[in-house]
């Protein structure tokens, strides 16, 4: 075990290599090709060529707005949802409830969520069909625009619930570490009602602690993909959607176009970042005299009242699309009005059961994978800061962020590019470290407060006894991390099932997971066949979801002050 | 910069329309039989001319094959395909099912930008006109290779030119037919008694319907078929549209069209504010109720989806009375194709018989055969004929009446025009 710290040292920087060299690469390769510098299609001369034809696009103007408003909409509703809502309901049985509901939420990936809101409230839909033909006296469906306005409000909620698990699971978090608790005690003791007690006292020290996620979710959100093709505007779309679509031109020329949309969308998400932090600034000025004004008081009940049902709304209707995508899975011919498919089928799942195993096995074994690399990277990095004494240099916990925050658009096709001149074969280890890319950000943005909060006197103590670093690390702080880990893990998992395209860039297609054959058969319009795979996305991370929870309390039955430390 | 530049000097430069006229050259150049006769490509220590030789070599051979994926009936035809081929030739083919080929184009970009000549990970593309133009016009294939294939002369291209012809761009060879599809629209006749038969029906029908038709997006494949079907029905002189656009007065050709569709969107769904993303969205929307009729360029595709619960059991199919557009579809193989005598093999299989009698079935795909019927023997021929009725299905005789598709520089001036003018309202 004498090589247990340098090794422990070292990991921190394999881990900055694995996120900075692609997505750096990533961009370089969409670089070139915006500049004019792609001799394979014979562009070997340096211009700005492309850059005029990209500006001369009609609704560039509109595309860009709409990444910008809906990317901004949407996180701020979400925070604004999250906030009210552990506002109102810290300390009580409703948030443990929530907290829950939420893991398995978490696991619904974002397609398939899109897929079942948009069956939800779509003209034809389920809610349309509940109305319908009584009390709405139709019996062909209305032809109203949501969702896919244009203004994209049908996009904005669609990625609000998403994000409001996510947030939420986030805050929850970070709680213990700004002594919410005791200050929410104090300033209810000094007469604040809950909700004012919570904005006052502790939302100044949350925000900072769950400011790395709502950035997260701002880039996201003002750069995705699945979710703006089912929900979002086609005239003009947002940009993100536009560069996929322009990538997959057949025109050629368009790749050069694309190149630059590219670039431009990682623009944009920078300045819908820069925007937001403006606004914190002036939040923050603005705010600063309420919070010291003395107001015990400030519409709390109202408030509380938003925050507790637009938290119901966005769980009722994320698990509505879930009941939305089970009814299809079970239809047969199931034509508007009827409320509910009859008879019930089990035509999509005997047709997809074949073809069901290889992707299911691919997919868990590259998700443990990339799970099971991302945990290795990230307790090490933490573990590293841990043996130093001191925390991780700013900007290295910005590179760990990298891959959320730049728009995969923007360098997951110059990653094949890098793939194919590093001479890495496209199959299972091309798709590993590429999301590994994507779970390694989430397994430590999950991990590191429980990491970082460990008390250290339990290693102090271990040392007092004779432990060598190495086994401190696996006899006391391990074991004591249980929880978190299992915790981080299952999300890491979630999010590798997710990823569709480094699946299929970095494979060349070669490796079916059920996320990829979910988008190829969604492409072809049965919706029977899309739930079907849609549910058994959800089943994986749910497993794991599961297994997180049950898994400490088999294991560790003798040691249950672990569990609730 | 300047070492590397005349490496590339071969290669066209990007002007579109310089590489259309390069491409103008080109297709006379490869007309010429001597030239594409010395022009034979060769993999390995075998040329195309010694086939048993090109047997010998692909036994063994994982080819990878991609192809679109939206469609359980293709996608199970051709685990069908490759379970032939594992048996007949000891390949094993597997189908990498894509949501959109272009990105199997990126991928063959890719390889070519960083020098990967032979080693590609695509070994055979499933590919429609204006991807094969794009890939032809940029070196992307390999080729000519499809004449060499043995049953390519079942096909009898001397009196079925269509199979040498995709999107009025000769194929030099370059690709291998496989398929033919026509658009074909498709109607629910519990909600919609008498079809429009023509454009100017349509629009009347449209208004005294709105909101129940719709085409999907430009530029989708179907979206832009749509397109040009209308322009080859209102335009008075269709000669231009088989010659590269930019010989005609493109505004005065296609003036009618856009007075037509200013016309017709504010009856479609949605007001034509919003267009479903691809076809089968379309046909989605018809399952749904929300459209009263819809069109697809795969013919068995209604039938196949009302036996699939998708479509309403009263589903009716039929082409307008001026005949639609229909074409031929192709297989090609990637310049750098990794299993080349594999992919050959393959695309040699897909044209024999029994492959293609198989794929013909409407209950196992119903995509029309490119051979001739009478270049086979009394049993293959047959085993074509099918004598089942199917209330969704088009009447054999209809698929006759088939549209020549435009050159594709028409398509590609439509949807940029179509952008324009209403890709952002």
């Amino acid at each position: 075990m004498v090589f247990f710290s340098p090794t422990i040292r070292a990991l921190p920087w394999v881990a900055i290599a694995l996120l900075s060299l692609p997505v750096a690469g990533g961009l370089a390769g969409v670089l070139a090709p915006a500049l004019g510098w792609l001799p394979a299609l014979g562009g070997h001369e340096l211009t700005l060529e492309h850059w005029q034809t990209l500006a001369a696009t009609p609704g560039l103007a509109d595309m860009v707005r709409l990444s910008l408003t809906t990317g901004l909409a949407s996180a701020l509703i979400s925070l604004a949802i999250v906030m009210l809502f552990i506002g109102a309901f810290a300390e009580t049985r409703a948030l443990a409830l929530v907290r829950r509901l939420l893991s398995p939420l978490l696991a619904v990936p974002h397609a398939a969520a899109a897929i079942g809101i948009a069956f939800l409230l779509t003209p034809s839909g389920l809610a349309s069909r509940l109305i319908s033909p009584w009390p709405s006296g139709l019996d062909t469906p209305p032809d109203y625009l949501f969702p896919g306005d244009p203004w994209g409000l049908g996009l904005i909620l669609g990625l609000v619930i998403k994000e409001v698990p996510f947030l939420l699971l986030m805050s929850l978090a970070a709680l213990p570490q700004c002594q919410a608790q005791s200050r929410l005690r104090l300033a209810r003791s000094l007469g604040y009602a809950p909700l004012t007690a919570f904005a006052k006292a502790v939302l100044p020290g949350l925000y900072p602690l769950i400011r790395l996620p709502v950035y997260a979710v701002i880039a996201f959100a003002s750069a995705n993909v699945e979710v703006a093709m089912i929900l979002g505007p086609t005239t003009p779309p947002p940009l993100a959607v536009a560069v996929v679509r322009w990538i997959n031109d057949p025109d050629l020329t368009m790749r050069f176009v694309a190149s630059a949309a590219a670039l431009l969308q990682l623009g944009v998400t920078l300045a819908a970042l820069g925007l937001w932090w403006l606004g914190e600034r002036l939040v923050a000025r603005l705010t600063q005299a309420a919070l010291t004004d003395g107001r015990r008081h400030s519409g709390d009940r109202l408030w509380a009242g938003a925050g507790g049902l637009t938290t119901l709304l966005a769980v009722a209707l994320l698990g509505g699309s879930l009941v939305g995508l089970v009814l299809w899975s079970l239809a047969a011919w199931w034509p508007f009005p009827a409320t509910l498919p009859s008879p019930l089928s089990l035509h999509a799942w005997r047709g997809a059961m074949p073809g069901l195993k290889e992707p299911l096995a691919q997919t868990a074994v590259i998700g443990l994978a990339a799970t099971g690399l991302s945990l290795v990277l990230a307790i090490g990095a933490l573990e590293a800061e841990h043996l130093r004494g001191r925390g991780m240099a700013a900007w290295a916990e910005l590179v760990l962020y990298l891959p959320l925050v730049v728009p995969p658009v923007a360098f997951l096709f110059g990653l094949v590019q890098l793939q194919v001149q590093a001479g890495l074969a496209p199959g299972a280890m091309a798709v590993i470290l590429a999301h590994s890319l994507f779970v390694l950000p989430y397994v430590f943005l999950s991990l590191s407060e429980s990491y970082r909060r460990i008390d250290p006197r339990w290693a102090q103590v271990a040392a007092g006894l004779g432990h060598s670093p190495a086994s401190r690390f696996m006899r006391v702080r391990l074991p004591l991390l249980t929880v978190p880990i299992l915790t981080a893990a299952a999300v890491g998992f979630a999010v590798s099932v997710g990823q569709y395209l480094p699946t299929l860039l970095m494979s060349a297609g070669r490796l079916t997971t059920l996320t990829t054959e979910a988008v190829s058969l969604a492409s072809g319009g049965d919706r029977r066949l899309a739930a079907v795979y849609a549910l058994m996305q959800l089943l994986l991370p749910a497993l794991a979801f599961a297994l997180a929870l049950t898994l400490p309390r088999l294991l560790m039955h003798r040691r249950s002050g672990v569990l609730n430390p | 910069m300047n070492r590397i530049a005349p490496l590339f000097a071969r290669l066209r430069p990007r002007t579109r329309a310089f590489s259309r006229s390069l491409a103008t050259i080109a297709l006379a150049v490869t007309a010429l039989p001597s030239l594409a006769q010395d022009a034979t490509p060769t993999i390995g220590d075998s040329n195309l001319k010694s086939w048993a030789a090109i047997e010998e070599a692909a036994k063994g051979q994982t080819v990878y094959w991609n192809a679109w994926g939206g469609d359980n009936r293709t996608n199970e035809y051709l685990a069908w395909v490759a379970d032939e081929l594992e048996a007949r030739h000891d390949i094993e083919l597997v189908h990498v099912k894509l949501s959109d080929t272009g990105t199997a184009v990126s991928r063959v970009i890719a390889e070519k930008a960083a020098g990967n000549l032979d080693e590609g990970a695509i070994d055979l593309i499933w590919i429609n006109g204006e991807n094969f133009a794009a890939m032809k016009d940029n070196d992307l294939l390999f080729g000519p290779f499809a004449e060499a294939l043995p049953n390519y002369a079942l096909t009898r291209p001397q009196s079925n030119p269509e199979v040498r012809v995709d999107f009025t761009v000769p194929t030099g060879g370059f690709e291998a037919p496989w398929g033919k599809a026509q658009l074909t629209f498709y109607y629910d006749s519990a909600r919609l008694e008498t079809p429009p038969g023509d454009m100017a029906e349509l629009l009347d029908w449209a208004e005294d319907n709105p909101g129940r038709f719709t085409y999907p997006l430009v530029p989708d494949f179907t979206g832009s078929t749509f397109l040009k079907q209308a322009l080859i029905e209102l335009t008075n002189d269709t000669a231009p549209l088989y010659k590269p656009v930019e010989k005609s007065d493109f505004a005065a050709v296609t003036a009618p069209l856009w007075d037509y569709l200013d016309a017709l969107h504010p009856h479609l769904w949605r007001d034509g504010r919003h267009f479903p993303a691809s076809g089968p969205e379309m046909k989605r929307l018809m399952g749904d109720g929300e459209l009263s009729m819809a069109f697809t360029f795969i013919p068995s595709e209604p039938a196949a989806a009302v036996a699939d619960f998708q479509l309403p059991p009263t589903t009716r199919s039929y082409v307008l009375d001026g005949g639609t557009l229909g074409n031929v579809h192709f297989v090609a193989i990637p310049f750098n194709a990794s299993h080349k005598a594999g992919a050959l093999v393959t695309a040699n299989f897909l044209l024999s018989p029994q492959a293609q009698t198989h794929k013909q079935d409407p209950a196992v795909w119903g995509d029309r055969t490119v051979l001739d019927l009478d270049a086979l023997d009394e049993e293959a021929r047959a085993a074509f004929i099918d004598d089942r009725d199917n209330p969704a299905a088009l009447p054999a005789e209809a698929l006759s009446k088939t549209l020549p598709e435009p050159h594709p520089s028409w398509m590609e001036r439509l949807e940029e025009a179509w952008l324009e003018r209403y890709g952002s309202q």
